[in-house]
């Protein structure tokens, strides 16, 4: 498992493009949210946590049709589902992969962006929370998405399609948490919550992704 | 012998045969009662002045497109466990009724909500829930028209659905983080058996509700019929290409 997991972080560095594009995306979307609502103080630092939270969501989605695409066209995800490793696993691995490779980097990077937003002080520190306990989620519910349109030519725009609607609950948690802690308020009822879809979905959703990994393997 | 044997797609033709006009005239009849007697035979709101009269739609479309999309569940834990193929079917039959429906509860909501709440959308838990409920079916009916193979889409759908309704329920208690919101509370308390309709709107209604019930029922036989027949044409060409 640590193998795979290794393996799958060094073709994400060497192949290039992948790891900092997620990134870029997310600087350009958060950029340009000022130029779209105007470039109102009072404005920006009350649309600052959502604003955050949808971008990283985007630049989330952005990478997801990598995670088995490339695998399953040159068959190393035959070989993955016949080896010993149970399928899970593999699912759980390749979930785990993708959150350092673009939700670690976004948690990260989005605290600095804040400033561009003129998010409210005491918020930047929730916006670090939030996401690093959030993204976990949306790199799991990703893979089962991406697992479920892996055979398709064109499977990207039905993988927004499909995934987007998943990531509701986690985007109302996330951003409510950096909202109240933005607004003074007690903001940890919502960070539990991020945290119980976070690890209920991380301990659920990989067998449906294996079963659906399994049916398309057929 | 079992109620399995009614999914055998021969069977299933068969016994739908008849019960299709059946189910229509008694949808027909029932809705034309209850909405005409709704309509012009019960009386103005004292608040609400005639928009009351849109409880007549909106309710039971709202009943049934949650109905449905529990229906669709169903039949897809059906097709995983016993691998009916009339069942994969239904459930793929009932998507786009399921998606008229929720689309029917949005719009006669927003044209109530504009005279009493004075805008047409408010992002209301109960609302957005529907809204979220949207754009399940979106992608679940996107998904069953992008698999060619039957059997993996039918497959991958019914994995969809589950893993669906788990996050549906999620997000209809996520948006209620928001606090309470404009939407007035149920108006069929089922769990309490209370009402908080008054009788005078509640009995029209009562045969809406059947009538909904009724039409749906009806549209997914036939619909499914649709798909049998659509699937025995594809076997037929097959077989002809074959040859």
């Amino acid at each position: 498992m640590i193998a795979l997991l290794l393996r799958d972080l060094r073709l994400a560095v060497r192949a290039g493009g992948g790891f900092g594009l997620g990134l870029a995306f997310f600087l350009i979307v958060v950029v340009l949210v000022p130029f779209g609502v105007g470039p109102d103080q009072a404005l920006l630092s009350r649309v600052a946590p959502g604003i955050l939270w949808v971008a990283a969501l985007l630049a989330a989605l952005l990478s997801l049709d990598r995670i088995f695409a490339l695998d399953f066209e040159d068959g190393s995800l035959t070989l993955l589902a016949t080896s010993p490793l149970p399928l899970e696993g593999v699912a759980w691995m390749k979930a785990l992969a993708h959150w350092i490779t673009t939700g670690l980097p976004l948690t990260v990077a989005a605290p600095p962006l804040g400033f561009l937003l003129s998010l409210a002080p005491e918020a930047y520190l929730y916006v670090f929370v939030s996401l690093l306990i959030g993204t976990p989620a949306l790199s799991v519910i990703g893979t089962f998405g991406a697992a479920l349109t892996v055979g398709l030519r064109r499977g990207g725009l039905l993988l927004s399609l499909l995934v987007l609607p998943l990531y509701i609950p986690t985007l109302i948690f996330g951003a409510e948490a950096v909202r109240r802690g933005a607004d003074g308020l007690d903001p940890f009822a919502a960070l539990l919550l991020l945290g119980g879809i976070t690890a209920g979905t991380f301990v659920l959703l990989p067998i449906a992704t294996a079963a659906v990994l399994r049916i398309n393997l057929r | 012998m079992s109620m399995w044997e009614y999914a055998n797609p021969k069977r299933f033709m068969d016994w739908t045969k008849p019960v299709l006009p059946w189910s229509f005239g008694l949808a027909g009849a029932c809705l034309s009662v209850g909405l005409i007697w709704g309509f012009f035979f019960t009386g103005d709101d004292f608040r609400q002045g005639s928009t009351v009269k849109i409880i007549y739609l909106h309710v039971p479309a709202a009943m049934m497109a949650i109905n449905a999309w529990i229906m669709m569940l169903v039949a897809s834990l059906i097709w995983f466990v016993r691998r009916h193929h009339v069942s994969a079917l239904a459930a793929r039959a009932a998507a786009p009724i399921g998606i008229t429906m929720t689309l029917i509860a949005l719009v006669t909501g927003a044209l109530w909500g504009k005279p009493m709440w004075g805008s047409y959308w408010e992002f209301d838990p109960r609302l957005t829930s529907f809204l979220i409920l949207f754009l399940f079916y979106l992608g679940y009916i996107a998904l069953w028209e992008a698999i060619e193979d039957p059997d993996t889409a039918a497959d991958l759908t019914a994995i969809l659905s589950i893993v669906g309704s788990v996050f549906a329920v999620l997000s209809r208690y996520a948006v209620r983080f928001w606090g309470q919101g404009l939407h007035q509370d149920t108006s069929v308390p089922v769990a309490t058996g209370g009402r908080t309709v008054d009788d005078t709107y509640f009995y029209p209604l009562l045969f809406c509700f059947a009538g909904f019930i009724l039409l749906f029922i009806a549209l997914v036989l036939m619909r499914t019929r649709t798909e049998v027949r659509l699937r025995r044409i594809r076997a037929l060409e097959a077989r002809a290409r074959r040859a």
